[in-house]
């Protein structure tokens, strides 16, 4: 099946089987590997990725489910070569260690923020719920998300 | 010494991660590669009556299936185990084989029994459904205590009893006597329970064999790309080692689980030379679940006693450990030389014994994680520990303060020897409870706890004051005791013509930081910027041959070894310094990038002497050109970190519920290079600690199938399960290695679990609660509030 859609502003079309999830599509046929499988249950959140402006799970969606829509990944994330603030603030709040969870964390701190620019710690911890990181103990991911929120 | 070491430097490896630009393996893919799925076991145990695999032969796409019978055919052995720990009275350790596919019978959920290689994942998952194995079920055994038993079902035929060996260590008749002239004796039974290691990134491998040059490479998760390739191309495929490159890009963390090397990839790399095109494997999570070694699942009995001062005179303990249903690669050694040799913690205890027996179960191999030995150990101690003080009413605090090892700096007082083979380098183990008491602030704590009590809220404070033994090993200590490799490290440093600096290091990073810590150690010893040095780590054909990353080993050991090369380029350096200069080697020092003359301002700088070395038309008689040296360093002992963490909780009263309330922790790993990287380290120790204690546990029914082999079942710490946690560090130098450090990977997560437990335990107090099996989940604290 034919099915087009826009990733981090280029548009690209491609013939998949029917049952090639989003995330499959991404990494396998577009070559974006920034986006991370870490389960097959949809629990880990390291497929985190935001279609037409809000955060999914690119496990959870067939890739022609999303015919014509707008997708952003971690490597559409900073632009013209500046990083994004949560990026920023995840490296200087040492909120990863091996990375692996570190494309979802931030498109997930990114919806957040849209929703709550002031989120209490509690309100981040709660919203990260859906991903999870074995390496930070989540600390310092809270810190940047927090260090985040001063700058966006 | 210049300025980066002991400053929070911001990671160099960030740079790529946050922008999405890690290589990890499942992201390389190499020309008309194909894609290879597994067929495994659904049973725990079970004869194979027949495999038919010409249906899915047959399906469109399929390239290849092989089965354990052409594993059989092609005689090869599976991955091996690299430990050999005998029996008491000197019998060898049984060693069952493990075939990369199993040809006759099956030994746990997920053993696998066939290979499916196909132009597309989706068609290889197509095809490997429509393997037909013909499965003739048999019964099983899961629980370590009862597979020793007399009639449990055999894991292995020519394993008696399912015990792989028995062990002791300790002295049993001054432990004997100790229990019988003990004023108070405090006994527990505990499991330290079957933990799923679940490394966010699965494991994967892209084999490929080019038959021109009649070599492999390997693209795979590990720890230790070098280990793999000795066992891989030594033990199991028989491939000379210029003939195989492993390579481990990016790695999603280990925690243990990536040391190993695991049949799946052998037979990976073995399947891309029979096809003769590259072949790709990612395991899915449910196959991470039942293929990736778990840690833990030590089902023990222990005791101490202790005299009328309260002083503790010895300590016993029983243990049956599970290796599961194969000897994964250092499994032998969890139990005994990681668990064992630490059971006198940081107390004074005169008389110890500890026995071990190891059982195969029907559960997937057992093997290191994440502190791998050391938190068992830690568990019991210090759990007993609490339970005594509590016993005798004395508090916990002072009751560890009573018995600890006086301080020790391994320089002026010698190293501690305990009663259990090792020596510990050096301690201060009051000084870290006492700075976490202050830190905590107890008395003011225990006023809380008493008020929070009397509004009928259930609070608990809980304490745990570990060591650790890790910058493993002296070679010839572990060779002694079985291990069948060195466990040095090696590090190369290749100074560019312009004095920049590439580090090759035998240690692998999988999370740890060893892009910046090392470049920091080695730009402060030559006065030379962060961005002057970069790091090459996990590929067999640039790196010198090291044993990887484990066991909090990077820093001690590769880590000394890279300042041993970071010596000879000194020396060699100021050789040629003191051509430059016109002066004797000797009347230069070295400082902030320069040699100088002592006492004048006479001076060359590194990248000046840098350029020399490659352009040397004026240079010192019968010095060879290049300044780049490699070297190997062979630990001259255990390091041991040691700390003290406090946890406060509060359990509901009406569901059971435990909420960490805060949890504060003083750890000790010797000189701290990055202060930021060792806080990162211990949170996320921490964090997998409470994971142990509060949610996590591998489930398994008495057939031996995994309840709770999904992310769905099993319960993962999650971020709102946590506060901040308050970390803070004393610093004892190591005495015996370079850089006077000692290791952070493994420190949080030893530490947590008891602390959480006896905090658990305290708040239970009024409910009469002394013990209660991990995890603590609500259902069994509130079941054991209402017995
Ligand atoms: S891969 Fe999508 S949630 Fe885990
Ligand atoms: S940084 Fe490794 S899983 Fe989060």
């Amino acid at each position: 099946m034919e099915v087009s859609m826009t990733v981090n502003g280029t548009s690209y079309t491609h013939d998949v089987e029917p049952r090639t999830l989003l995330v499959t599509h991404l990494r396998e046929n577009l070559r974006l590997t920034g986006t991370h499988v870490g389960c097959d249950t949809s629990s880990c959140g390291a497929c985190t990725i935001i279609v037409d402006g809000e955060t999914v799970k690119s496990c959870t969606l067939l890739a022609v489910q999303c015919e014509g829509a707008e997708i952003k990944t971690i490597e559409g994330m900073a632009e013209n070569g500046k990083l994004h603030p949560i990026q920023e603030s995840f490296r200087e709040k040492h909120g990863l260690q091996c990375g692996f969870c570190t494309p979802g964390m931030i498109l997930s701190s990114w919806q957040l923020l849209e929703r709550n620019p002031n989120p209490s710690e509690d309100e981040i911890r709660h919203s990260l719920e859906g991903n999870f990181c074995r390496c930070t103990g989540y600390q310092n991911i809270v810190t940047a998300v927090q260090d985040a929120a001063t700058k966006v | 010494m210049g300025d980066l070491i002991g400053k929070s430097v911001k990671r160099v490896e960030d740079n790529r991660f946050i922008k999405g630009e890690g290589k990890y393996t499942d992201d390389f893919n190499m020309d008309n590669q194909t894609h290879a799925v597994y067929v495994r076991s659904p049973h725990a145990h079970a004869n194979i009556k027949g495999v038919d695999t010409s249906k899915a032969e047959a399906l469109d796409g399929v390239v290849k299936v092989f089965t354990g019978q052409d594993i059989a055919d092609a005689g090869i052995v599976g991955s091996i185990c690299g430990w050999q720990v005998d029996f008491k009275n000197g019998d060898t350790m049984k060693e069952p084989g493990h075939p990369i596919m199993v040809a006759d019978k099956v030994r746990h959920v997920g053993d696998a029994v066939a290979l499916v290689i196909a132009e597309s994942k989706n068609i290889a998952r197509d095809a490997a459904g429509l393997v037909e194995v013909n499965y003739e079920v048999l019964d099983a055994v899961v629980n370590p205590k009862e597979a020793a038993q007399d009639g449990a079902p055999l894991v292995h035929d020519d394993v008696p009893n399912n015990t792989i060996y028995d062990w002791e260590l300790g002295n049993k008749e001054e432990t004997d006597a100790a229990f019988e002239k003990a004023h108070h004796i405090t006994e527990l039974s505990y499991h330290n329970q079957k933990l799923v290691p679940n490394a966010i990134e699965p494991r994967a491998a892209l084999g490929h064999f080019d038959s021109n040059e009649d070599k492999y490479t390997l693209y795979t998760t590990s720890q230790n790309p070098h280990l793999a390739r000795l066992v891989i191309g030594a033990f199991v495929l028989s491939i000379p080692e210029h003939k195989l490159r492993v390579i481990s890009p990016d790695v999603g963390g280990g925690f243990g689980s990536k040391i190993f090397v695991y049949n799946d990839e052998c037979g990976v790399l073995w399947a891309a030379k029979q096809i003769g095109r590259p072949v790709k494997w990612t395991a899915d999570r449910t196959e991470a679940f039942f293929t990736d070694c778990h840690g833990r699942d030590h089902v023990t009995d222990a005791k101490i006693a202790l005299d009328k001062e309260g002083k503790i005179i010895g300590l016993r303990t029983k243990t049956y450990a599970s290796l599961g249903a194969y000897l994964s690669n250092f499994s032998s050694c969890v139990p005994t030389y990681l668990h064992g040799t630490l059971m006198q913690g940081l107390y004074t205890t005169p008389a110890i014994h500890v026995d071990v027996t190891a059982v195969v179960t029907h559960t997937v191999p057992v093997d290191a994680l994440r502190g791998a030995g050391r938190p068992e150990a830690t568990y019991g101690i210090e759990r007993l520990v609490e339970t005594a003080a509590r016993e005798i009413g004395m508090d916990p605090a002072e009751f560890r303060l009573k018995n600890f090892i006086p301080p020790f700096d391994g320089v002026k007082q010698p190293g501690y020897q305990t009663q259990v083979a090792l020596q510990y380098d050096s301690g201060n183990y009051e000084g870290a409870l006492k700075k976490a008491l202050k830190n905590a602030n107890y008395e003011k704590l225990k006023k809380d706890r008493d008020k929070a009590r009397a509004e009928g809220k259930l609070l608990g404070i809980g304490f745990s004051t570990y060591i650790e033994a890790c910058g493993i090993a002296p070679s010839a200590v572990v060779g002694s005791l079985g291990a069948r490799v060195g466990l040095y490290d090696a590090a190369s440093i290749r100074v560019h013509p312009t004095g920049k600096v590439t580090i090759y290091s035998g240690a692998h990073s999988h999370g740890q930081g060893h892009e910046t810590t090392f470049s920091q150690i080695v730009a402060d010893s030559f006065g030379i910027g962060m961005e002057d040095v970069n790091v090459v780590h996990g590929d067999t054909e640039s790196v010198p041959f090291g044993m990887g990353t484990y066991g909090s080993r990077s820093l001690a050991v590769c880590g000394s070894a890279i300042m041993k090369s970071v010596d000879k380029v000194k020396e060699k350096g100021a050789r040629i310094a003191a051509h430059k200069l016109e002066c004797s080697p000797d009347d230069l020092e070295f400082a902030n990038g320069s040699w100088t003359v002592k006492g004048t301002d006479k001076s060359v700088g590194f990248g000046d002497v840098a350029l020399t070395a490659y352009v040397p038309h004026s240079y010192p008689e019968n010095e060879e050109p290049g300044l780049d040296f490699a070297s190997f360093y062979d630990p001259a002992n255990f390091v041991f970190p040691f700390g003290a963490h406090i946890c406060v909780v509060e359990v509901d009263k009406e569901t059971g519920q435990v909420k960490i309330v805060r949890y504060v922790t003083v750890d000790d790993a010797g000189n701290i290079i990055n202060p930021m990287i060792v806080d990162g380290q211990v949170h996320g120790g921490v964090a997998h600690g409470i994971g142990q204690a509060l949610y996590e546990g591998a489930v398994y029914d008495d057939s031996g199938q995994l309840l709770n082999g999904s992310m769905l079942d099993y319960c993962m710490p999650r971020a709102d399960n946590f506060p901040m946690f308050e970390t803070d560090t004393t610093v004892t130098p190591c005495p015996h290695n370079p850089l006077g450090v000692k290791g952070i990977g493994e420190a949080g997560t030893i530490g947590s679990t008891p602390a959480v437990v006896n905090a658990v335990i305290d708040a239970l107090s009024d409910y009469g609660v002394k013990d209660l099996q991990m995890p603590l989940t609500p259902q069994s604290v509130w079941a054991a509030m209402q017995s």
